[in-house]
């Protein structure tokens, strides 16, 4: 066995072991430690990454001396490798974007629960990205529900109390959907490694055994985990809790923790369910139908919205909707489209909530959007960074944003019938809309004040002029980020190469 | 429409939603494998497998603990980090920092319920070294007979909390302090985590591990499980008490 | 009939789970969401426990005198049992976590009621504009 295989397993131990620590550690050295771990595991993670790009096949990794179907196992396959490395990168920069914001929002002495939260949020998301078993997902899910929440309510104000427990009771019933849902799996397989649950499925459907409990199971688990992905609907609980969060908060909700989820749920639909009964489902239609509500809705929402994180929030919304709609067309490249719109929304929804976070800054702390009217010229890298996210969401060449709606336009017309219509038809309308509200957004941010400004706001724009800081760290992260965006969107061959092989390696 | 009109509404419907849910849910359970038949799917080699090879493998006699500990020790791993994130969570809601000295936090103490009764203290007195005494026996049989970490360790932290209401703060919290809590947490959870890496380590690697399960009924056998039990009885006590002294006066004394 | 008869705790755990759910959606008191929130748990518990039911067999702890020669068919299945222990460490964790939320909702707006403190937020948001 070669020594980078060891490398799913002990990225999440280590930054288990580092969140523990961070308990007694002074706070600096808290700090230091949790950046030193999650670079540690980014650079493993990458180091497997390349381990499989040079030829090598997806393996299982037993938790112990015995594996399937008597112990914990992770897998791990080259989509697995770089979705996890994607991760562990973006959260870094999202904490070392919003490091300003950590300082200000929360309390000198529970920094350290913070970082705390942060590390284990992160082992939790591996940990989601790599398993091969069920019930070892069920319990990563709660860590990840608690310190999601954790994170989310560190900045203690009524209305992070209020929208984290709104959150929280959501995150809750979908948990408990997909506990339900794996208890049925178990009932009727005996199982609860992936491999062998997908055994079991196979075999029953082919006996024509267990219909019912199957398709309930089937439908509990979609719905138990499109609660916690925010799929439209049930995403009534996200604009509040992402936007009210602390900037590196927003951004590792926004950018990874719905995508996780996401992750796991196409993970569970190829390797638990199956592909072949998957596709005979009715829950991938419904999938569909309300993907494409939400690009809609998402945007229609964001339209309207005043408040800058909160129009962010209700395009992740509508962003959500993309993915769900590749997954709903329920072929391999729907699928492969989906996992090109994972990742490139976490690249630049992460970025954006940074950036905002500066302008913010740049605006005397308030989001509205009477008050950041030419943020971007007092921070220049907001600025940068907002017209590289609005490119890249609205879906110009060269940019993220092109190459996913490239793909799923191309996943779409593949598929008969009323799918083929009804998703191009939202796909350009969605474009449309988020083309309006993020060039608004453009507009406000670099518009010169009005000429004629109240003598009390004059004075408050002199006032942030002055404040507007040198943080090498918030200006390193986003140009960290803008270079990130810049290549995914450069290097999109390279990106559905990776997506596609690992597709396959997951069958 | 207005408020109550919608409020209406929403009741309506959620209680159709609900009704809809149940209905499938008992067709669902109709389709299921009948209760308590032995040649029913979940009874298969795995069950077979943790019965009759597991005593003798990992030492344990209680089979639940053998499987937790030994071939699912990973979830076990995430369900104590559970608590401790949990903990952690209600440390970021309740804990009061800074400025607040002492008295402010003796002055908040029991905002949410009565105060002491002289017959429930002195009950708790004559309770209080019997209930860790079963704690304690509950955790280190873990491996032989019924309980294990989890229970043990929740025995045990309700006896901490009998202990504190029936000697008061001030005598409990000379020994418990912030700083015991937080390095005995992390020293339990830690050494979990570290043990359990190696066993990973060196199982998945075909590497030899020098647990062994020693002669199954002893007290002192079956490799890493007891140490393990004891950590997680550990966690689970802290946790239970750093809950409690949260909810009631919003800290350690310093 | 007999259907019904022999699969009765998974039925009641369904309703149960039922009454949890409805308890959740439409209760406005923080502290009886949460009750229902630990219903729903409670009949998962109970559903898990009636799957690891096996008829005529003992809890499974082998005695030393049984090495050897065990037989497994004589012992219910452990492996329910280790779940249902994962998922109270769960509910027990998330309750306490809620519960907190309650305290720090209760001491900021003076109220238990989920509503009313949408209520109050928004005429916030609404001073705070103008």
């Amino acid at each position: 066995m070669s020594p980078v295989q060891n490398v799913p397993a002990f990225s999440i131990l280590i930054l288990m072991l580092c969140g523990i620590l961070c308990l007694v550690l002074p706070r600096t050295a808290s700090r230091r430690l949790a950046d030193c771990a999650i670079a540690l595991v980014a650079a493993g993670n990458i180091a497997l990454l390349l381990y499989f790009l040079r030829g090598a096949d997806a393996y299982i990794y037993s938790m112990g001396e015995i594996g399937a179907p008597f112990g914990n196992e992770l897998r791990a396959g080259m989509l697995e490798a770089a979705v996890a490395s994607l991760f562990s990168i973006i959260t870094l920069l999202s904490l070392m974007g919003g490091r300003a914001h950590l300082r200000s929002d929360i309390g000198r002495q529970k920094v350290n629960l913070y970082y705390i939260s942060t590390l284990f949020l992160l082992c939790s998301m591996l940990a989601l990205v790599y398993t091969n078993d069920l019930f070892t997902a069920y319990v990563f899910v709660e860590i990840n529900t608690i310190t999601a929440c954790g994170i989310v309510m560190s900045k203690e104000d009524g209305y992070t109390l209020a929208a984290s427990m709104r959150y929280f009771i959501m995150s809750l019933v979908g948990s408990g959907l997909f506990l339900i849902s794996i208890c049925i799996l178990y009932a009727v397989t005996g199982h609860l490694l992936m491999s062998n649950i997908q055994e079991g499925v196979a075999q029953l459907y082919a006996q024509g055994q267990y219909r019912a409990p199957l398709q309930v199971a089937i439908a509990l688990m979609g719905v138990g985990l499109s609660l916690k992905s925010a799929l439209w609907p049930f995403s009534s609980w996200l604009p509040d809790a992402h936007s009210s969060a602390s900037a590196s908060s927003s951004a590792m909700l926004s950018g990874l923790v719905l995508k996780s989820f996401i992750f796991l749920m196409v993970k569970i639909f190829y390797r638990v369910i199956g592909v072949g009964i998957m596709r005979s489902h009715a829950v991938l239609d419904l999938l569909l139908v309300f993907g494409i509500l939400g690009m809609v809705m998402g945007s229609v929402n964001a339209l309207f919205e005043r408040d800058i994180k909160r129009l962010l929030a209700y395009s992740s919304i509508g962003q959500i909707g993309y993915i769900f709609c590749g997954i709903g067309l329920g072929t391999s490249a729907g699928v492969a489209a989906a996992m090109v719109q994972v990742a490139v929304h976490a690249c630049t929804k992460a970025m954006l909530f940074c950036a905002a976070g500066g302008l913010m800054d740049a605006s005397g702390g308030s989001k509205k959007f009477r008050d950041i009217e030419g943020a971007g010229r007092r921070d220049p890298y907001a600025g940068v960074a907002f017209i590289v996210g609005t490119l890249s969401m609205v879906g110009i060449p060269f940019f993220g944003g092109f190459i996913t709606k490239l793909s799923l336009v191309q996943a779409a017309v593949t598929v008969g019938g009323w799918r083929n219509l009804l998703s191009i038809l939202a796909i350009i309308t969605s474009t449309i809309l988020t083309a309006i509200y993020y060039i608004n957004v453009l507009a406000i941010v670099f518009r010169a004040p009005e000429t004629a400004p109240t003598k009390a706001s004059e004075k408050l724009r002199e006032e942030w002029k002055k404040q507007v800081r040198l943080d090498t760290e918030y200006e390193f992260a986003i140009i960290l980020f803008i270079i990130l965006n810049l290549t995914i969107g450069l290097q999109s061959d390279r990106l559905m190469q990776i997506i596609t092989t690992g597709l396959s390696m997951f069958g | 429409m207005n408020k109550q009109k919608r409020d209406r509404v929403y009741a309506v419907l959620c209680t159709v939603l609900t009704l809809i849910f149940i209905a499938v849910m008992l067709f669902m359970v109709g389709e299921l494998p009948p209760l308590g038949r032995a040649d029913n799917p979940d009874i298969n080699e795995v069950v077979e497998f943790y019965m009759e090879e597991g005593p003798e493998e990992t030492g344990a006699l209680n089979a639940v603990t053998g499987m937790i500990l030994h071939y699912r020790a990973f979830d076990t791993l995430g369900e104590s980090c559970v608590l401790f994130v949990s903990a952690v969570c209600v440390f970021i809601l309740l804990r009061i920092d800074g400025e607040a000295s002492n008295d402010t936090l003796v002055a908040i103490d029991r905002r949410y319920e009565p105060t002491g009764d002289p017959i429930l203290t002195q009950t708790f007195k004559v309770l209080v070294p019997a209930v860790f005494m079963f704690g304690i026996y509950i955790t280190m049989n873990g491996h032989l007979s019924p309980g294990g970490g989890f229970s043990g360790g929740a025995i045990i932290g309700a006896g901490l909390l009998l202990f504190l209401n029936a000697y008061g703060l001030e005598k409990t919290e000379r020994f418990m302090t912030s700083g015991l809590h937080r390095r005995i947490t992390a020293l339990a959870l830690c050494f979990y985590a570290i043990a359990k890496s190696y066993t990973f380590y060196t199982g998945a690697n075909g590497l030899k591990s020098f647990e062994s399960a020693g002669t199954p009924g002893a007290i002192l056998s079956a490799g890493l499980i007891l140490p393990l039990n004891i950590c997680v009885a550990i966690v689970v006590a802290m946790t239970i008490y750093s809950m409690y002294i949260m909810l009631r006066k919003g800290g350690f004394n310093k | 009939m007999s259907i019904f008869l022999s699969n009765m705790p998974e039925y009641a755990a369904m309703i149960l789970f039922g009454i949890g759910l409805s308890n959740l959606m439409l209760a406005k008191n923080l502290i009886k969401k949460i009750i229902g929130l630990n219903i729903m748990d409670t009949s998962v518990f109970l559903f898990l426990a009636a799957k690891g039911y096996v008829d005529n067999t003992i809890a499974p702890i082998v005695t030393v005198s049984d090495l050897g020669h065990i037989d497994s068919a004589l012992y219910t299945n452990p492996v329910p049992a280790g779940l249902v222990l994962t998922g109270i460490v769960v509910s027990v964790s998330v309750t306490a976590v809620l519960l907190s939320i309650v305290v720090r909702l209760n001491e900021e707006f003076h109220t238990l009621d989920i509503d009313e403190i949408i209520r109050i937020l928004r005429k916030r948001d609404r001073e705070d504009l103008q």
